[in-house]
């Protein structure tokens, strides 16, 4: 196996990943008259993965593979049905709200929609300092504001426009801002939830870019939750495939990309449109018909560290 | 030569806001032949949306305004047409399709229904005849079971096949010309990759001809004849698909196809060894703000290979020097040569700034 990430750990203890999902599921149950399940759905179905600090897992799929829900249930937005979350080593399923607060710490997220996620009433400088405030990282509102104008500088923003409301800056911008609450903390995993999505294409390099200098210089990982295959493939490390709720294919970058082993990877980096005209009409797609995965399927692994759903 | 199917000269359209005038689109002129495939690129503000929006009637007025131009398509300029003819060609001789099916569709109305009124209002069919229409229409878009599903509600169709019942209604009267704004953006790539089939096919079997906007260069790269870039309101490249691709003259065109994840020569994309990582090139700065445009070309602030011509007056869209016939492009400097001795000052260890114009900012 070559590459940094598995280096580290040849003929050594294994190490603790920092997170850690197993058997994780969510089901939303629609209970008919007299509190009778009617239909059940299996949004998030068995999930198991690790996140190895440092590290960036892309979680790809398409609406309705259960990629967002599974980033929610990480978070611990979501209870989920059944399965259990470690984090740094420690089991967070069962975590009620102030034993919680210690790992919300550690544990950030960046949503699609900067604008939905900022209030619009408040100055970009408090929203950033918010976390700082609540998790009293900074002594006295002097130190936070420092601390935030840092911050600003580290996500490439003006700190001159500390004192700025939301609706005054550019979709880029306000994505910027919202990396630079979430790192606030320094966080050891943020949980990006198609965090260039909604961005003009000029500016989604300038955000991926901003992701890969902020893990160098900071270390923290990610769970890169995208359904731009491009991009998956520039920024992570390792990456999982989800269909309807399981991972169906999980592997590096290397092995998911260059090796697809399901039909389902397949089908999909097929459908992906090549930005040339040559290469594009040229393009094979290949077809998937979606079937319902045994019950008893499981992932196995083909080779080392490439797990495939059969 | 035969007459296009759609020429359009000087299209200016401003909004009157009230802290001042947006110059949404600025003397757009281009023509569309019959069965011709235009890919329009842009991002958010670029004016590629709102030129087709005001050219079928669509921008409310005020706060929109048309400043000038014209819009001939068969023979009559679309800016001038009464409403009430415009009404008649829209969704008759010009098929549309959006984004957002959810929103374009009605969800009180059965699908079926949606796919008559079209068909009543522009063919004058009888109700029974526009239902088997409707029918033959879902079949054609490769929807299952076309009985059943025209009589259904859009609620109960999914996101892929919401934008195939779109489509149905778009194509319904067999149109010269088809107009699509992002109608594939929504979508989950392998459902994008099916109406892209689809549409191809579409095409070819109905003769039609099509404007494909989108911001996405994979989806035009195997959709359109000619592509056009556009930005801060005006055209910035122009041309045959693979001569815009293969031999780009257009700053904001080279750094919009830069900026995509790298490839390497066999067409695959490199994969970087984890800690290795490439960052991928950026344009620096932001799209212009509209309300206070730069003086020349729009791109200038953020291109690292601008004039100070170009800081200073819009340049005019002309054919490219060397260039496929029909490549135009609208640039004071030339992008070979500029690139070129980027390269070789690159060699000498230099890196390249913008300068001059307004301040260029991290997005």
């Amino acid at each position: 196996m070559s590459g940094g990430m598995m280096d580290g750990r040849t003929g050594e203890l294994p190490e603790v990943p920092l997170l850690r999902v197993e058997g994780l599921a969510r089901h939303y149950v629609s209970t008919g008259l007299f509190g009778r399940e009617t239909h059940r759905v299996r949004a998030v179905d068995g999930v198991s993965f690790t996140v190895r600090p440092g590290e960036t897992l892309g979680l790809v799929g398409e609406s309705g593979s259960g990629k967002s829900t599974t980033g929610r249930l990480v978070l611990r937005l979501e209870e989920p049905t059944a399965g259990r979350i470690w984090f740094e080593g420690r089991e967070i399923t069962g975590l009620r709200k102030g034993a919680l607060a210690p790992v919300r710490k550690k544990l950030q997220v960046v949503f699609q929609d900067p604008y939905a996620s900022l209030n619009p009433r408040m100055r970009v400088g408090e929203s950033v300092g918010e976390p700082l405030l609540v998790h009293r990282a900074a002594a006295g509102a002097e130190e936070r504001r420092a601390k935030v104008a840092e911050l600003f500088r580290l996500v490439g923003l003006d700190p001159r426009f500390i004192d700025r409301f939301p609706h005054q800056f550019s979709g880029g911008q306000r994505q910027r801002i919202g990396i630079a609450r979430a790192i606030a903390l320094r966080p050891r995993l943020i949980v990006a939830d198609e965090p260039i999505t909604a961005l003009d294409v000029s500016i989604q390099a300038q955000i991926v870019n901003l992701f890969m200098d902020l893990q160098d210089e900071m270390g923290m990982a990610y769970l890169f939750i995208a359904h731009d295959l491009g991009m998956v493939r520039h920024l992570c490390h390792r990456v999982a495939v989800m269909l309807r709720g399981r991972i169906v294919e999980m592997g590096t970058t290397e092995q998911v990309f260059h090796d697809p082993r399901h039909d389902y990877t397949r089908a999909l980096l097929s459908a992906v449109p090549i930005p040339d005209p040559d290469r594009e009409t040229a393009r094979q797609r290949m077809a998937y018909e979606a079937t319902v995965p045994a019950p008893d399927a499981a992932l196995r692994e083909v080779s080392e560290g490439h797990f495939v759903l059969a | 030569m035969e007459a296009p199917l759609l020429e359009v000269r000087g299209l200016t359209v401003g909004f009157d806001l009230w802290d001042g005038r947006v110059r949404a689109v600025n003397d757009v002129s281009y023509s569309l032949g019959a069965g011709e495939t235009l890919g329009i690129v842009g991002e958010s503000g670029s004016g590629k949306s709102v030129h087709v929006l005001a050219m079928l009637g669509l921008i409310p007025k005020p706060p929109g305004r048309i400043l000038g131009g014209q819009a001939i398509f068969e023979g009559r300029d679309l800016l001038t047409l009464p409403e009430r003819e415009l009404r008649a060609l829209r969704g008759g001789r010009i098929g549309m399709i959006f984004q957002d099916p959810m929103t374009s569709l009605n969800p009180v109305l059965t699908v079926g229904f949606q796919i008559c009124e079209t068909l009543e209002a522009h063919k004058g069919l009888s109700r029974a005849a526009a239902m088997r229409r409707a029918v033959e229409l879902l079949d054609l878009v490769g929807i299952a079971e076309p009985q059943r599903r025209v009589e259904q509600y859009p609620h109960e169709f999914s996101g892929g096949m919401r934008q195939r019942a779109m489509i149905a209604i778009g194509i319904a009267c067999e149109p010269k010309l088809l107009i699509a704004d992002e109608a594939t953006t929504a979508l989950d790539v392998t459902v994008q990759a099916q109406v892209l089939d689809l549409m191809k096919r579409l095409r070819r079997e109905m003769g039609m001809a099509m404007i494909w906007i989108t911001h996405d260069m994979g989806v035009v790269a195997g959709l359109a004849d000619t592509i056009q870039v556009m930005y801060g309101g005006r055209i910035m490249e122009r041309g045959p698909a693979r001569a815009v691709f293969h031999d780009t003259r257009s700053a904001y065109t080279w750094g919009l196809l830069r900026s995509l994840p790298e490839e390497s020569g066999d067409g695959r994309r490199v994969i970087p060894k984890p800690g290795k990582r490439r960052r991928l090139y950026q344009i620096p700065g932001v799209p212009p703000d509209m309300m206070r445009p730069p003086p020349g070309d729009p791109f200038a602030p953020r291109n690292v290979f601008a004039t100070e011509r170009c800081h200073r007056e819009v340049p005019p869209l002309t054919q490219a020097e060397g260039g496929a016939p029909g490549h135009l492009v609208a640039a004071w400097y030339d992008l070979r040569a500029a690139r070129a001795r980027a390269q070789e000052a690159a060699a000498a260890g230099c890196e390249l700034r913008v300068v001059g114009g307004a301040e260029a900012r991290a997005g």
